[in-house]
């Protein structure tokens, strides 16, 4: 009898047996609440204008990807509606539509503030993550720091822009190698086809330029060779 | 409905393996009558094995599971025939137990070649026959693949294995010819002669036989060299007290297994013809990986575009159905499934992909019950999705996600000229 009841509680507590390992996940109830009811999703694709900012990342230990948009008051410059999409496991939707609702809750975080919000905070109020799946939740604060960058661009608070591993092609607005490289993805070839996507070329000196330029041909070789 | 993961102890099994488990404790190497009493069992275990794949019972070598076998035969024989060649040829698209085995010999100084498949998930034995050379020693290729069930010609590349080998002055230099039948077993002949294999292995647990349970064929005249080391057991070749009630329960389930091969091969291919057709017209933007027919009659493998497979297995699991998928969610390098790579799909193909594979307890009223839930499952979680891949995709969909990351792809972006 005992044995039996073990084996049931340990059988109502288990959620996921990795079919390569064998280790078991467990998912608190606060997680399974997200995953199978996430908050905030986006439904509708947005019209023109209708969010200040959005991003899209990847994940390359993975291979998710997610979308964020946001729309912010530009008198409190509080964050009053997030949205995001993911192409990503169960833990990354959990993750994500949990940390939608810390940066929309009682009123809104700032944007400053939102970009404090790391992974372990998502982890606290989902009651844990299984250890290999906490990666998963580093994508929705990936997601929000890009979205953040677009909305400081947007708004001419370029010095705000934080790209982490990247070199500075541009100290004023603030572009990186990075940028240069996701635009080329996007499938830009020429100088003004960079500057359309991201909004640069006027005062440009001579020097960025040459180096913006040898970026393109760089990852055009690099990604289309 | 995760058959090619684990299949159930058929109860027939249980019994024939019950008195080793209990009364028959006797250790097979002792010469008083209790150890004779296990022995006897063991022989004819082996007998009933080996008259199964139409081989000699002294070529019947008895393992821990499938890779055990692989392994054994991979570095066995690679190592024994060192001195006349260090040449391997595999597929992209076989199990971790044969790739990471190779990823080992490499290190020891062995040269391996992967013969890519084509999107059919088929290796063409042409592609074997040009990467043969002259310091070819082994030749390994799956009979069936464990995740999307495409079943190999192993006979026409046994063929050619020999005939190359039929050319050399050296006779006994190789190469020679291995396949890991595990999930082919139950489903397909395996008649060593016919297959013109060198060495195949099988396992219990696909075969609704005990797990640790396995068996490595090795022909006569294949030297090897074991792996491991300590008594006489198995003709000297693999050491260690044998697994007695494993054995038994590994002939009577794979005797089962040969004896309803065609009659349950014929059902199940009907319930999967019936589920692939289901799965590809009620859900749309779904695309089967692998040969339609050329495959397993429990397998089918499906990428399901624009959502995440792990997303999907949970969901479903909610239902009470359980299967399994190519997503790097759920492996254990975090890596996409590397066989729906190979089909020359973009990882978003993999980590979309999900498995069924049916066995003997599926019914028609168990797929219409799944049938009854994907479709919503699938709904609700495309609108959770910002991707849309595109049916004939060969790149990822979004290359400019992964900028910085370091990416290592091809980009296929639908804007450059």
């Amino acid at each position: 009898m005992d044995t039996q009841d073990n084996k049931q509680l340990a059988g109502a507590k288990i959620d996921v047996i990795n079919q390569y390992t064998g280790e078991k996940w467990y998912y608190s109830d606060i997680v399974k609440e997200h995953f199978f009811k996430p908050r905030n999703i986006l439904l509708d694709a947005p019209v023109d204008g209708e969010y200040d900012a959005t991003g899209m990342v990847g994940s390359p230990a993975c291979g998710d990807m997610m979308n964020m948009w946001i729309k912010v008051d530009r008198d409190t410059g509080r964050i009053k509606d997030l949205k995001w999409k993911t192409f990503g496991c169960g833990s990354a939707i959990a993750a994500t539509s949990m940390y939608s609702v810390m940066l929309t809750e009682n009123n809104g975080l700032t944007v400053d503030e939102a970009l404090k919000i790391k992974p372990q905070h998502i982890m606290v109020r989902l009651g844990g993550l299984p250890n290999r799946k906490i990666h998963c939740s580093v994508l929705a604060d990936k997601a929000f720091q890009k979205t953040a960058n677009d909305y400081y661009r947007n708004t001419g608070q370029n010095e705000k822009i934080v790209v982490e591993g990247a070199r500075v092609i541009d100290d004023r607005l603030n572009i990186t190698d990075k940028d240069i490289e996701e635009a080329v993805l996007e499938g830009a070839q020429t100088l003004e086809e960079v500057q359309k996507k991201l909004k640069v070329g006027v005062g440009l000196s001579e020097e960025a330029i040459t180096d913006i330029e040898q970026l393109i041909r760089f990852y055009a070789e690099k990604y289309y060779g | 409905m995760d058959h090619a993961a684990a299949t159930p102890l058929d109860s027939r099994v249980f019994s024939a393996m019950t008195p080793y488990l209990t009364a028959e404790f006797g250790n097979a190497g002792s010469l008083y009558r209790e150890g004779r009493r296990t022995k006897d069992a063991v022989d004819t275990a082996r007998t009933t094995i080996a008259d199964i794949l139409g081989a000699h019972a002294d070529e019947i070598i008895f393992t821990s599971g499938g890779t055990e076998g692989d392994t054994m035969a991979l570095a066995g024989v690679a190592r024994a025939y060192a001195d006349k060649g260090r040449h391997i040829i595999s597929t992209t698209i076989e199990h971790h137990a044969v790739l990471h085995t190779l990823d080992a010999l490499k290190k020891e100084g062995f040269e391996i070649t992967l013969v890519p498949v084509g999107q059919d998930g088929i290796v063409d034995p042409k592609e074997i026959e040009r990467a043969l050379r002259a310091d070819t020693i082994l030749v390994s290729v799956m009979y069936a693949n464990n995740e999307i069930g495409t079943i190999q010609p192993i006979a026409e590349i046994g063929k050619i294995v020999r005939k190359y080998r039929a050319t050399k002055t050296d006779l006994s230099s190789g190469p020679f010819f291995h396949t890991d039948a595990c999930q082919a077993a139950g489903y397909l002949d395996l008649n060593v002669i016919k297959l013109n294999t060198d060495m195949l292995v099988l396992n219990g647990s696909k075969i609704y036989g005990p797990k640790g349970s396995g068996v490595l064929y090795l022909r006569r005249g294949t030297r090897m060299r074991p792996i491991i080391f300590g008594g006489a057991q198995e003709g000297k070749r693999r050491a260690g007290t044998e697994n007695v009630a494993g054995i038994v329960g590994l002939a009577t389930a794979l005797q089962i297994a040969n004896d309803e091969r065609e009659k349950e091969s014929a059902r199940l291919e009907d319930l999967r013809h019936y589920f692939i057709s289901r799965l590809t017209r009620e859900i749309h933007r779904t695309v089967l990986n692998g040969d339609p027919t050329r495959r397993l009659p429990n397998n089918i493998n499906v990428s399901i575009l624009d959502i995440e497979g792990e997303a999907t297995l949970l969901y479903l699991d909610a239902h009470g159905i359980a299967c399994s998928t190519g997503s790097a969610c759920t492996s254990e390098s975090l890596d996409p499934s590397h066989v729906i790579l190979a089909l020359g799909r973009p990882y978003e193909y993999a980590h979309a992909s999900i498995r069924f594979t049916i066995g003997r307890s599926t019914t028609r009223d168990e797929i219409d019950k799944v049938m009854e839930v994907l479709p919503e499952v699938v709904k609700t979680l495309r609108r959770i999705s910002p991707i849309t891949v595109s049916e004939d995709a060969t790149g990822m969909s979004h290359p400019e996600a992964f900028a910085g990351e370091g990416l290592r792809v091809k980009a296929t972006s639908k804007n450059y000229k």
